[in-house]
């Protein structure tokens, strides 16, 4: 297994590397210019060809990206053309936001996906079936900015049972956090519930087919076990891997739902930074959410050997 | 198909999501002496020597102070300055600075430290503030409570200027590290923290000379881009006013006994630039012929554009001068829709039919906009092609001159030449129209020179004779400043310039 690890670690470092070179491609061919955007409603040229100089955006690309690179090396992601803030320390206040929210959502996520799957793939056919179905396919199909928008006024504005917006860490206040995440983890999960049930309700499927399950009915163990212990036990690798490939992306891709909400979430920082033509803030975020998938693909590979024995050789 | 299933849907929702609730469900516990603002960006850098944005400055005003300020009708009063002369026919400017004040850090404001700041703003590398204090020529110092500035030439627009970033006071020992991430300033609140695109917060600081009007702990400024989920936020109790109210939330808001709207003039305009002479991209009747221009303003009911749009809540205009600045003229008017009279231009400049392309940012009010624009015009024989684009490629396209028209403003300044000089001179910074015009050049540049508002103000009607005939830019109308408050929110006193003012504000 460590090998494996090991192996994985060496194969991360060319595509880091490409996915460096790519963002700082196409942010570069990207219209728009930041310092246009810095240098203020005047622009006055002088100003922004002393800025142009300042910050080297007066040199070839190619030195550019290698004078980035080189500071990357040593640990200096550089500070947001923006606000003067360093990288790091943004990466550092939004990425355990974004943590938090993609753990609840995906909790939220599992808690109604996972059982509904099981249900709908043994009860195929009946109604319940076909109620699972109705309520996947709703969850797929209504937009996370509305049922955000919708929850706010229903919950926050009219029945004021919870604040319509902010972030407290779980680590400061649990009750708190709880107060905070519950809207967006159960916007973002509902989403992905419908996801998870289908592919549980579809793996339970194939697996309830197989003879070993047959057979475990026919020596007379109870439905419960059958299922639970024998076939969703076998059911569960597609899963694994589902989800973490969905924690992935709700780690930058929760932006509307951090709009909605007012998180100062990981997404909300990419997508701010490229209005802005932050080019700085760009690369290190995205270094860091493909840093943040390598591992998690990882994650993948070590849970499955520990949910298949057969692996561990 | 989608909409009758998600309704049974969404009960099931309410009944998975009820059982936590329960736990949860006990009320916020608020920090009585918070004051919460819903900004609708979030600001740039906190250093005011760099910093650009509209909502930085509304920051600022909390966390610096300044020279001098301005007020409701646009006059110039105390704040660290006390009071301030002009000599040496106008080549002199000399401030008594208020004594005993210090910054954050306890470091003294005297003539020294404001002379650093002014030599940092005029010299630092990554400075915005040096075109507008490039008529200093030298702060002297002749006591600890008097600065001195030396001008190169007369200069009535200094004041104006130091009545904003440029005249923003920071701690000279905090000059060494980077500002930005930590501002050290000596205004009625001190910087505590930042977390980028989610909040800023500063606490009282006790030792300002304003404390006495000063009613709050501390200043969250929350930042929340969408209007909606803002307005949202203050009618839970999230916040307790916010700024930019969207003019479609009016009429709500008012409705809700527990909010108030309160909203001004502001100091900015909007309006249609032009390209006349900025690349071949200018070549055609639009930007070679005045009076296919003409007839393009004359196709325009600006009013019905302000109902239309904006629910009636800016004012129509056809000057760049806000209608609370004394160089607004009354005279000049919004003048009618007349469709025969501009199609009549049009025939005299020898168009049936007159082509263009216009650029307009990609949001959704804009495009709204565009389009009554395009309708309004058509109907004289404009055949406008609307081009949505994102905000700052749009600008770069226009100072490239690779436009023919875009649908543009100005955030607007206290002083007159901040909202003309620069677009219409030439050689102006901003002059992306690339108009030249010497009889206009020599009013605007006149006006500089002048102190007295009446003389002043008899050249920018000299200047604007002429370019309400050239029209490189198309005014269309003021936008206004919108604020939602809480109704326990008491004190708050709309300004022209969009800032808010904390001295004297409290909650009940």
């Amino acid at each position: 297994m460590w090998k494996l690890i090991l192996n994985r670690l060496v194969v991360a470092i060319p595509t880091l590397f490409l996915v460096t070179v790519l963002v700082f491609a196409l942010q570069r061919v990207m219209p728009g210019d930041p310092l246009l955007v810095m240098a203020g409603e005047e622009r006055d040229p002088a100003v922004l060809e002393e800025l142009r100089h300042h910050y080297g955006f007066d040199q070839p690309l190619p030195i550019q990206f290698l004078a980035w690179l080189r500071e990357v090396l040593t640990g200096n992601f550089g500070a947001s053309l923006r606000t003067g803030e360093p990288v790091l320390k943004l990466v550092g206040q939004t990425l355990p936001v974004t943590i938090q929210l993609a753990v609840a959502s995906l909790l939220i996520a599992a808690a109604i996906g996972i059982p509904m799957g099981i249900l709908a793939a043994v009860r195929k056919g009946t109604w319940v079936d076909a109620v699972a179905n109705v309520v996947s396919l709703s969850g797929l199909s209504i937009p996370n900015f509305w049922l955000g928008i919708i929850l706010i006024l229903v919950v926050a504005v009219q029945l004021r049972w919870l604040p319509a917006s902010g972030f407290v860490s779980v680590l400061d206040d649990p009750a708190g956090a709880l107060r905070t995440t519950l809207m967006p983890a159960f916007v973002l999960g509902s989403g992905l519930a419908a996801t998870l049930m289908r592919h549980t309700r579809s793996a339970m499927l194939e697996v309830l087919r197989l003879d070993y399950v047959r057979t475990a009915r026919a020596k007379g163990l109870m439905p419960r076990a059958v299922i639970l212990k024998h076939a969703f036990r076998n059911a569960l690798a597609p899963i694994v891997t589902l989800s973490t490939l969905l924690f992935g992306q709700l780690l930058a891709g929760a932006v509307l739902t951090e709009q909605v909400f007012t998180i100062p979430g990981f997404g909300k920082l990419i997508v701010d930074a490229v209005f802005n033509r932050d080019y700085g803030v760009v690369q290190g975020v995205v270094l860091c959410t493909a840093v943040a998938f390598i591992v998690m693909n990882l994650v993948a590979d070590v849970l499955y050997i520990l949910i298949n024995p057969r692996l561990r050789t | 198909m989608t909409t009758p299933r998600s309704a049974p849907s969404w009960s099931c929702r309410s009944l998975l999501i009820a059982a936590p609730f329960a736990v949860v469900l006990a009320a916020s516990p608020l920090m009585a002496a918070d004051l919460r603002i819903g900004l609708q960006e979030d600001p740039d850098i906190l250093d005011p020597h760099e910093a650009r944005t509209f909502v930085g400055r509304i920051v600022f005003n909390a966390l610096c102070d300044k020279l001098v300020d301005t007020d409701a009708k646009l006059q110039f009063v105390p704040r660290i300055a006390t009071s301030w002369t002009v000599a040496d026919e106008g080549k002199t400017l000399a401030f008594k600075l208020r004594p005993g004040v210090t910054f954050h850090d306890g470091t003294p404001l005297d003539a020294t430290a404001v002379k650093a700041n002014l030599e940092r703003a005029m010299t630092a590398k990554t400075s915005r503030r040096k075109s507008e204090l490039k008529s200093v020529a030298a702060v002297e110092t002749p006591d600890a409570t008097t600065v001195v500035l030396k001008l190169k030439q007369k200069d009535s627009t200094l004041l104006a200027q130091l009545s904003d970033r440029a005249g923003m006071l920071l701690s000279p020992k905090s000059f060494d590290k980077p500002v930005g991430p930590n501002p050290v300033c000596s205004g009625p609140y001190s910087f505590v923290e930042r977390v980028q695109n989610d909040r800023i917060v500063l606490k009282k600081f006790a030792g300002h000379w304003d404390a006495a009007n000063q009613h709050f702990d501390r200043i969250v400024f929350r930042i929340i881009p969408d209007t909606t989920v803002r307005l949202a936020n203050l009618r839970s109790g999230q916040l307790d006013m916010l700024e930019r109210l969207a003019p479609t939330d009016v009429k709500s808001a008012k409705a809700d006994a527990a909010l108030k709207v309160v909203s001004i003039a502001g100091l900015g305009y909007q309006g249609i630039t032009i390209n006349l002479n900025n690349t071949a991209r200018s070549e055609g009747p639009l930007g070679k012929d005045r009076r296919v221009r003409q007839a393009l303003s004359l196709s325009l009911d600006r009013k019905a554009i302000n109902d239309v749009v904006f629910e009636g809540l800016n004012t129509p205009s056809i000057q760049p001068f806000p209608p609370a600045s004394p160089f607004h003229e009354q005279a000049v008017g919004v003048p009618a829709r007349d469709v025969a009279k501009a199609k009549a231009l049009l025939k005299a400049a020898g168009h049936e039919k007159v082509t263009f392309e216009m650029q307009v940012a990609n949001s959704t009010v804009e495009q709204q906009l565009a389009q009554v624009i395009q309708a309004m015009a058509a109907e004289a024989g404009f055949d406008i092609k609307i081009k949505a684009t994102e905000f700052a490629s749009m600008l770069k396209q226009q100072s490239a001159g690779n436009y023919q028209a875009t649908r543009v403003g100005w955030s607007g300044r206290v002083d007159p030449d901040g909202n003309i000089h620069q677009f219409v001179t030439t050689g102006g910074g901003i002059n992306d129209t690339k108009y030249t015009n010497a009889d206009v050049d020599r009013e605007l540049n006149a006006a500089r020179t002048v102190y007295d508002i009446a003389k002043r103000k008899a050249h920018y009607a000299a200047a604007m004779k002429i370019l309400r005939d050239d029209l490189p830019i198309m005014y269309l109308y003021h936008p206004s400043w919108i604020w939602a408050l809480s109704s326990k929110v008491d004190g708050f006193v709309a300004n022209p310039d969009g800032m808010i003012r904390l001295s004297g504000m409290k909650l009940k």
